[in-house]
């Protein structure tokens, strides 16, 4: 496990046209230099956007390598969401803080609503926070 | 010169790349929002923004995270996202190298901070920058508080660095604006995108407007996580523009959820008398 150095790979990605022009050349390759375990490696370049949720990929830097691979939003907030449901919780990371299980048993757990915003309009819940 | 303005805006990437998407009246109060505080903004004379943000892993990582950073230099460019996605054509936005410089030194008399010569601006900067300077013709001075990666920077020292902020920018010949950007209460580019806790932004907004420092500082994060999501961190930038306008009271101008922007959307400013 190396959240470090996927989210690293997935920085330099994000904001270096050189590293995107690598890693669309060939993907393996791109990754030589990064400490990643083959789970890891799978996960980049197949990409499996929700193992990557999983392993704790931060969302700031995930949506970005979705939208580089044209996935639309509603679609990459899906993979997340089956991401979870195929690989369990989240590992580690930010969102691992207070332990994250998914859409439905975070928000029982808040107590709130679990609809929310599925990209394809305003169909979002704002919680009273009760 | 004394400050001659304190605010804060929303930031989400939403606001202008799905604008598309969301309830058309609720856009455009909102974009009628921010042209206001554009306009009282210029009507201030400034010769500087100070845009205080919480980057989002465009220029800082977890190599060598700073708990503050500003930035020093003569332009910046952005988006660093692809413009696209964010609705926001590429842009060079101006600096001031020396104003940085002046504005920095007197902050690390009390704040320990990092300064950039180089800053690709996101979303956190681009999009209040797309509102707030649409022509991107007033110089910028970028600060960003680490509200993403733990350790987060603390909010009492958050408070603090906006008191070094309003003693810097008091100390210089300039007129400085100064706006802080991000949250409220948001689950951002996460599968709960679009959930709001609008009972607890509206708290929070209350305490941002008296200016009561004992309630802004009153949040632990793993709370703020449980009820405002990570996205929560950011009232960080809010608690900075609290502490430059220590002594002032606010109001809040604009407030509405708006689920596919993945924030409830504000502007708010302080009263600097
Ligand atoms: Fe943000």
């Amino acid at each position: 496990m190396s959240l470090y150095y996927v989210q690293k790979f997935l920085y330099e990605l994000n904001r270096s046209p050189a590293v995107q022009q690598a890693y669309t050349a060939d993907r393996h390759a791109s990754l030589e230099g990064f400490t990643l375990s083959d789970e890891e490696i799978a996960a980049l370049t197949e990409p499996d956007i929700g193992k990557l949720f999983h392993l704790g990929v931060n969302g700031q830097i995930l949506m970005h390598f979705a939208a580089f691979h044209q996935i639309e939003w509603a679609d990459y907030l899906q993979r997340m969401r089956d991401g979870i449901d195929a690989y369990g919780p989240v590992r580690e990371g930010v969102y691992a803080m207070t332990g994250y299980e998914g859409v439905d048993a975070h928000a029982a757990t808040l107590g709130q609503e679990s609809r929310v915003a599925d990209g394809a309009g305003n169909a979002g819940t704002s919680t009273n926070g009760s | 010169m004394p400050l001659v303005y304190a605010g804060v805006c929303s930031h989400a990437p939403g606001i202008r790349g799905r604008a598309d998407q969301a309830d058309p009246v609720a856009k455009d109060a909102l974009y009628a929002a921010m042209d206001d505080q554009r306009a009282a903004i210029a009507a201030t004379n400034p010769d500087a923004l100070i845009v205080i943000a919480a980057e989002h892993f465009a220029n800082f990582f977890m190599n060598n995270m700073p708990t503050f950073a500003i930035g020093m230099a003569d332009f910046y460019n952005g988006p660093i996202e692809d413009p696209a996605w964010l609705g926001i054509d590429k842009f060079e936005a101006p600096g001031n190298r020396s104003l940085s410089e002046r504005l920095i030194r007197e902050v690390m008399q009390t704040v320990d901070v990092a300064y950039a010569e180089e800053w690709l601006f996101d979303h956190g900067i681009a999009v209040p920058l797309s509102f707030l300077t649409p022509n991107f013709d007033l110089p910028v001075i970028p600060v960003n508080i680490n509200c993403q990666g733990p350790p987060l920077t603390p909010l009492h020292r958050a408070y603090a660095f906006g008191e070094a902020l309003r003693r810097a920018a008091d100390s210089v010949p300039e007129r400085i604006a100064l706006v802080g950007t991000g949250g409220i209460s948001h689950w951002p580019a996460t599968p709960d995108s679009g959930k709001i806790n609008e009972a607890w932004d509206r708290d929070f907004l209350d305490r941002w407007a008296r200016n009561d420092r004992a309630a802004l500082l009153d949040y632990d994060d793993a709370q703020v996580y449980a009820d405002a999501g990570q996205g929560g961190f950011e009232i960080r930038t809010f608690i900075t523009v609290s502490g430059a306008a220590a002594g002032s009271t606010g109001t809040v101008h604009h407030y509405e959820p708006i689920p596919i922007f993945a924030v409830g959307c504000t502007t708010a400013s302080y009263d600097l008398g």
